[in-house]
């Protein structure tokens, strides 16, 4: 079996690119539906506690109000906490909203206000009164670290710390250089753009079809029906447009079941979005304390390594992360320990966040290497070659492929590494102060169990579908290329079909491994067509592909001809009529290779190098220029997979320069709640981004080569440039963000 | 709370007219309706997005004769008798506006939820005259976030159209 691949490899603008510049794709607070409802929620003023009373007769006398939910009229719900419990819920009990008068975070929804208009809505919202009964709440992990543990349950698909290996504390006094320091990133919010938002079309009979903001229909689907009792016919969760998620929308959010709930109690259709306020009132990326510790020989080589972490996570919830395992697996050491514990405060349960647990523990131990890399008077790149990883010693495997020696090459050479002067504070430029500094980046490549259709019909157009999402990743992109190239079909007569539960099912659209799984599974559907093809194509009258065999045709520029004389060929139309149906379809599962990961440990890698200017009497910051030079197997989309890199760059931007969600230790709330104080980075804070891509091939994990890109762009950015910050002004700060007064 | 009921203020709804992308709307609106609001729920003019309600993200940016300025900011009626385009009213998917065409070109996006914003901000900013360098497009876009760090690429989308000469503002389609 041939293919020359027309589409696959090469640069393709979004097929959504169209609707989404013109405003006509659909949002999902975008659907209409007749007598819509607008629902406003009610967020809590204490951080724990108890509602001692909750007043809605002033609210409910403003016309247009249809209802007020509260959790003393709410209707009944399921019983048992794992009714609660989504797809990719961490161990624990999940919040239910408006279940009793139990508060046991700031901005917990305490009620539902259900009216004509949204202005409606939003007044009589303003004139509900609660009182509450407030206990002292705890936001800030430090306060805590005497009550860390390791969580008993493992949340699903994040592995432990892996045991010890050799003698790290031994190790660590003997050698001759040695540090060792706490590190520590701010809490930060995903934030997309579209603030979450369900729309709950009510079409009769108690039959729903719910637009839901989330990164997998079917999830949503899952916990509506379990939480509310629905039948699964009963319920169609269609989401085909995410503005954004990061992480914020793997789980169901609460608007998603007061919306359902509030549709379901009235009969009618429900619109709810959240203000960008409540954005920080459910998700965020949690705050770890971590002590990184390194020793060396005075050549370098590392003679050990600890690193620890107590990471905040909800009183409810064992939410969990990879943190720590990333330092005994980026480089070579005989003598590592690794441990990762929990601690309970008072807020809600923190959510992956691009790249989540990577983005935390790479930061520290690249941060780390640098200062080791000065105690040592090596290069930061000489260092991590010294000390470079051939295998996975975590788990004693080989890596089914690491060009991460080409990233450091690459990358250094587009920076101009060469004119970098070590001393901290050597270079300059005007009033500014110049400095480089590099990290290493690193996420497992991971896929999932996903299954795709493919129908063709007898127009000679082929619909590719499964339940995944695109959140602005490209999975319609992609989707849309790998089926064009498996059936030779030219761009346009493809459309790719997702979001939408009643697909073949797909897992949500995270850890970067959405275009290796769907990717796979949109392959395998449309080869499965091939066959039924090149059967009725053969048996044409007369056909010059009489006896052909599947492995010595190729499917090309709309035909199917012998490899060996390509002028033998029948065009995909003539086949399609030649099988006599209007359509012909297939589904295929794709699954991860057992065998193959059992055997291989399969990880993207990058180096990310960042130039900064720090004006000296200001001390602001410039990122100048980052370079990111990425390994990540084969690239289906150079123009989209840019993108992502080009995303996680600028989110890694935010965690170095100006994330940060600063809670209110007595309110125990998160008060910077808005875009004005929570800077996220803007136009003016990125300059010049440039993405390498590095020649990998590694067919160990899918046929297609793919290792995913949704996370690596972030992993390491904000080392690099906490890195460039020391350089450029001899300053070491170790919390980030590297806010101006903590330069001066 | 104020003494002033709601009851008292919900009946009075105010007429006014707006030309939005070149057609004429009367409509009797609430006075605490804000501009985009109107468009979003009321005319179904979804194009326009809303990330902040607040005036601090730029993705409800639409052009009010022809000034760029946040339609979350803007009550309704305030803008009686303005002429007023969104994004819905620069271009369709089969008849691109050259801005939207090169974003499209250039990958200026991801999820797609600032770019509407984008646009009409770059639309403005074009004809304001102000941005003659990258470093003066970065500054005067500012106003417009975008979560999925599209930046670069929207920069470039904009220097490509600006490099062209062409008009920044086509007449909106009758
Ligand atoms: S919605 Fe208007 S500026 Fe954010
Ligand atoms: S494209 Fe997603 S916020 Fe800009």
């Amino acid at each position: 079996m041939s293919n020359t691949e027309a589409f696959v490899g090469r640069p393709q603008s979004r097929v959504d690119g169209p609707l989404k510049v013109s405003g006509t794709a659909t949002y999902v607070a975008e659907f209409g539906a007749e007598d819509l409802l607008h629902a406003v929620v009610v967020s809590g003023a204490i951080a724990k506690g108890r509602i001692t009373s909750i007043d809605t007769a002033a609210a409910l006398k403003v016309p247009g109000v249809i209802e007020i939910f509260t959790h003393e009229n709410r209707p009944r719900t399921a019983w048992f906490d794992y009714k609660y419990r989504d797809e990719v819920a961490p161990p624990g009990s999940p919040l239910r909203p408006l279940y009793d008068a139990s508060i046991s975070y700031s901005g917990q929804p305490v009620a539902l206000v259900v009216a004509e208009t949204l202005q409606v809505a939003q007044y009589a919202a303003s004139l509900v009164e609660v009182s509450y009964e407030a206990e002292p709440a705890v936001v800030d992990v430090a306060e805590v670290l005497g009550e860390a543990y390791v969580p008993k349950q493992k949340r699903s698909g994040i592995s432990p710390p892996p045991k010890p290996r050799g003698d790290a504390d031994g190790a660590f006094l003997a050698a001759p250089i040695r540090l060792e320091h706490e590190y520590r990133v701010a809490v930060e919010h995903h934030n997309p753009m579209e603030m979450h938002a369900t729309t709950v079309v009510w079409e009769g009979d108690g039959k729903l079809t719910v637009h839901d903001k989330i990164q997998g229909a079917q999830n949503s689907h899952g916990y509506i029906t379990s939480v509310f009792g629905l039948s699964a016919d009963d319920v169609r969760v269609h989401s085909p447009y995410i503005g954004g998620a990061f992480g914020s929308g793997l789980r169901p959010q609460y608007q998603l079941f007061l919306a359902v709930m509030a549709s379901l109690q009235l009969e009618r259709s429900v619109k709810l979005v959240l203000t960008r306020d409540q954005m920080f009132t459910f998700s965020y990326r949690p705050d770890a304390i971590q002590r990184v510790a390194l020793a060396a020989d005075k050549t370098g080589r590392l003679q050990a390594v600890r690193h620890e972490a107590v990471m905040g996570t909800s009183r409810h919830e064992d939410y969990q992360e990879v943190v720590v395992n990333w330092s005994g697996l980026l480089y070579s050491c005989d003598n590592v320990r690794l441990d990762y514990k929990l601690a309970q405060i008072d807020t809600h349960t923190p959510a992956d966040m691009r790249a989540p647990g990577a983005t935390l523990g790479v930061y520290a131990l690249e941060s780390a290497m640098d200062e080791l890399a000065y105690a040592a008077g090596i290069d930061p790149i000489e260092l991590r070659l010294i000390n470079f990883a051939d295998k996975d010693e975590n788990e004693n495997k080989p890596f089914s492929s690491k060009e991460l020696r080409a990233c450091y090459a690459q990358g250094a050479d587009r920076i101009g590494w060469s004119r970098r002067n070590p001393v901290p504070r050597s270079m300059h430029e005007g009033r500014e102060l110049v400095g480089l500094g590099m990290a290493t980046g690193c996420w497992e490549a991971q896929m999932q169990k996903t299954s795709a259709r493919a129908v063709l019909t007898a127009n000679g157009h082929l619909e590719v579908s499964s339940a995944t999402a695109d959140i602005g990743t490209g999975t319609y992109t992609i989707m849309t290329q790998i089926a064009a190239d498996a059936l030779g079909l030219p761009l346009e007569s493809v459309t790719a079909v997702i979001g939408d539960s009643s697909l073949p099912t797909a897992p949500v659209e995270g850890g970067s491994w959405a275009a290796a799984s769907t990717g796979t599974a949109v392959r395998a559907a449309c080869h499965a067509l091939r066959q039924t093809l090149l059967d009725a194509a053969a048996g044409i009258d007369g056909s010059p592909l009489a006896g052909a065999t599947l492995d010595q045709v190729t499917f090309q520029n709309g035909r199917i001809a012998f490899i060996a004389d390509p002028v033998m060929s029948v065009s995909i139309g003539e086949a399609m009529q030649a099988t006599g149906k209007e359509r012909i379809e297939a589904e295929e599962t794709a699954s991860p290779d057992m065998k193959a990961m059992a055997t291989y440990s399969s990880y993207t890698h990058s180096a990310i190098f960042a130039e900064v200017r720090v004006d000296e009497e200001l001390g602001i910051v410039r990122v100048t220029r980052i370079v990111n030079a990425v390994a990540a197997g084969k690239i289906l989309n150079p123009k989209t997979a840019r993108s992502q890199i080009l995303g996680g760059v600028v989110m890694g931007i935010g965690m170095a320069l100006h994330e940060e969600s600063i809670p209110d230790k007595n309110l125990g709330r998160f008060m910077n709640h808005n875009f004005a104080e929570y800077h996220v980075p803007a136009h003016a804070d990125v300059e010049d981004i440039d993405v390498i891509f590095v020649e990998e091939e590694d067919d160990m994990l899918n046929p297609l080569g793919i290792k995913g890109l949704g996370e690596i762009g972030i992993v390491g950015t904000a080392a690099a440039i906490a890195n460039a910050i020391h350089h450029a002004t001899g300053r070491r700060v170790r919390h980030l963000p590297i806010t101006l007064d903590k330069l001066l | 709370m104020p003494e002033m009921t709601f009851a008292s203020a919900a009946p009075d709804e105010i007429p006014i007219s707006l030309t939005i992308n070149g057609q004429l709307h009367r409509l009797d609106v609430t006075p605490w309706t804000s501009l985009l609001d109107l468009l979003r729920e009321t005319l179904h003019l979804t194009g326009t997005k809303k990330g902040c309600d607040h005036g601090q993200c730029g993705a409800c940016t639409v052009l009010v004769d022809g000034t760029r300025i946040n339609s979350c900011l803007a009550l309704a009626v305030m803008k009686d008798g303005a002429e007023i385009t969104t994004i819905e009213g620069l271009g369709t998917p089969d008849n691109l506006h050259p801005l939207q065409a090169a974003f499209v070109e250039h990958d200026a996006f991801q999820c797609g939820y600032c770019t509407p914003g984008q646009i009409c901000s770059a639309v403005g900013m074009m004809s304001e005259g102000h941005a003659s360098t990258r470093a003066e497009i970065r500054e005067l876009m500012s106003g417009n976030l975008c979560r999925c760090g599209a930046y670069t690429n929207i920069v470039d989308a904009i220097e490509d159209v600006m490099q062209d000469g062409r008009p920044a503002v086509r007449e909106a389609a009758e």
